[in-house]
């Protein structure tokens, strides 16, 4: 079980939460017009073996979004944070 | 030398001293035509028919660990052509056509057991679904039967037909689905590109590749530098560690899987079921004890290991579809590392590095497609072509919105 550290419930199991995948892509600007940008937003990831940023949405609890450091490798998890604090 | 009944009972009768190791323990030549790297299912299997049915020679596969010591030792061992989509059906009732005639190509028992598929279902939509799904398989060439309740009932009476929650409303069925004897698929591809001149080498990590002026000259091991005219990747679960090191990011995240296996009880399965309504799927294997798995836990993971949700939600799909399990004690468990794709299918295509090809993403269907995944590989690395049953399988079909998405779920690849 993980135990994520919910910035405004405190830790927390997994189950209350579900996963929002890499928290490192970052949405091009809605003007943008080259398609491998958005290419590299919508499908492609560096996929990491070691620590990996991500986003968990707590939506059994406070239904915030967080932004978490997780080892990939050894499900060691690390600090976590509100995202709309993360940009 | 070829293994049958007659050598058996030689070997019985001589205090079996004839038998040899079933492929040699290859060390690297400098410079190969073709290295595969990854020595599991597709990477043998890949090295195999480009041997046997395309004819090449000086090929080597490389492998860091054991070969089938990663998923095609890891997997449920389920085979299946029911699939939906134009893209996917056509490959694998092609898979399931080599999986018919594997142990004569091969010359090796892998124990195919044609036991049968049924997909329950649960509700009407999940019925018309079905039915859609079956048709297509039956316009690709594939088997497909709808059952009743009834029928159902008939065939595995054991099911929980009181479930006011999720009714069994009948199945779809594909009786010539069925499981393999996975780690044999792995040793009997190993043997039988063997005996055609192809070295595998074990414990020979790919740390690098040697890549100038957009061509891929070969690859730095653990065990030295091996040059290579072509070179084919088919290392799924690891693919984006390796395709990194040739500079390239993929459509594809790694997640775990689990699986588990029951202490060995009498006959109580008859074939391969899958409940409908949760995520459970769950077969006998010949040893007697219940192999059975479900959703993945569902996010990144390297750890070949997994957690306890999942492991309580697996259970409880079991629960609810076949409540005479739950006196029965978990033998073991274990985890497997997916390529877990953006569609949900899989990628066989050249790369953007010449000689450099790319197999993998197969999220968590790549045992079943073994013998067309190899088939289709050692197509391209000979012809530099797609096999007709692969074409679909592009890595830019992200760009060109060719995606095969079978479950509908869009670039979320925990929930492929």
């Amino acid at each position: 079980m993980l135990r994520i550290n919910c910035p405004v419930c405190g830790t927390r199991d997994e189950t209350e939460f579900t996963y929002g995948g890499d928290a490192t892509v970052v949405r091009p600007a809605m003007d943008e017009t080259r398609a491998q940008l958005w290419l590299d937003y919508v499908f492609n990831r560096d996929n990491p073996r070691g620590p990996h940023t991500e986003y968990w949405h707590h939506v059994q609890g406070c239904r915030q979004w967080l932004v978490m450091e997780r080892n990939t490798l050894t499900h060691e998890v690390g600090e976590c944070h509100l995202a709309k604090e993360a940009c | 030398m070829r293994y049958s009944g007659f050598r058996v009972i030689k070997e019985a009768l001589t205090g079996h001293k004839g038998w040899g190791p079933a492929w040699r323990d290859a060390a690297p030549k400098p410079h190969y035509d073709f290295v595969i790297i990854g020595g599991g299912g597709h990477g043998l299997a890949t090295a195999h028919y480009l041997a046997k049915v395309y004819g090449k020679a000086n090929i080597a596969v490389v492998e860091k660990g054991w070969i089938g010591g990663g998923n095609v030792g890891r997997n449920t061992t389920i085979i299946r052509s029911n699939y939906l989509l134009d893209g996917n059906e056509p490959f694998y009732e092609h898979s399931m056509k080599l999986w018919e005639g594997l142990e004569q190509d091969l010359n090796y028992n892998a124990m195919v057991s044609q036991r049968g598929i049924m997909n329950l279902i649960h509700t009407d939509a999940q019925r018309d679904a079905f039915r859609r799904r079956g048709n297509a398989m039956i316009l690709n060439g594939a088997d497909a039967e709808l059952l009743s309740a009834a029928d159902v009932k008939r065939e595995a009476p054991f099911l929980n037909f009181d479930n006011a929650r999720f009714p069994i409303k009948g199945a779809l069925v594909q009786r010539r689905g069925g499981s393999v004897r996975h780690d044999a698929v792995a040793w009997g591809y190993a043997r039988a590109a063997d005996s055609r001149g192809v070295d595998i080498i074990q414990n020979c990590e790919v740390t690098g590749f040697r890549i100038e002026q957009g061509k891929v000259l070969g690859v730095e091991t653990s065990r030295g530098y091996i040059g290579a005219g072509k070179i084919g990747c088919a290392v799924a679960g690891s693919s984006g560690r390796v395709m990194a090191m040739a500079g390239m990011r993929l459509p594809i995240e790694s997640h775990v899987l689990q699986a588990f296996v029951s202490e060995g009880l009498k006959p109580v399965l008859p074939g391969v079921i899958t409940f409908g309504a949760g995520h459970f799927y769950v077969s006998q294997s010949d040893k007697g004890g219940l192999v059975f798995g479900g959703d993945l836990d569902g996010y990144n993971s390297y750890a070949q290991r997994g957690n306890l949700p999942v492991v309580e939600d697996v259970c409880e799909g079991g629960m609810a579809l076949m409540p005479m399990i739950g006196r029965v004690r978990l033998l073991r468990m274990w985890g497997g590392v997916m390529d877990m794709s953006m569609d949900g299918s899989p990628i066989i295509d050249q790369t953007p590095v010449d000689g450099l090809y790319f197999n993998g993403g197969w999220c968590y269907g790549g045992f079943k497609a073994t013998p067309a995944s190899g088939y289709a590989f050692a197509h391209l690395l000979a012809t530099d072509k797609p096999h007709d049953t692969a074409k679909a399988y592009r890595l830019d079909r992200f760009r060109t919105g060719r995606m095969i998405d079978e479950r509908g779920a869009g670039p979320q690849p925990n929930l492929h």
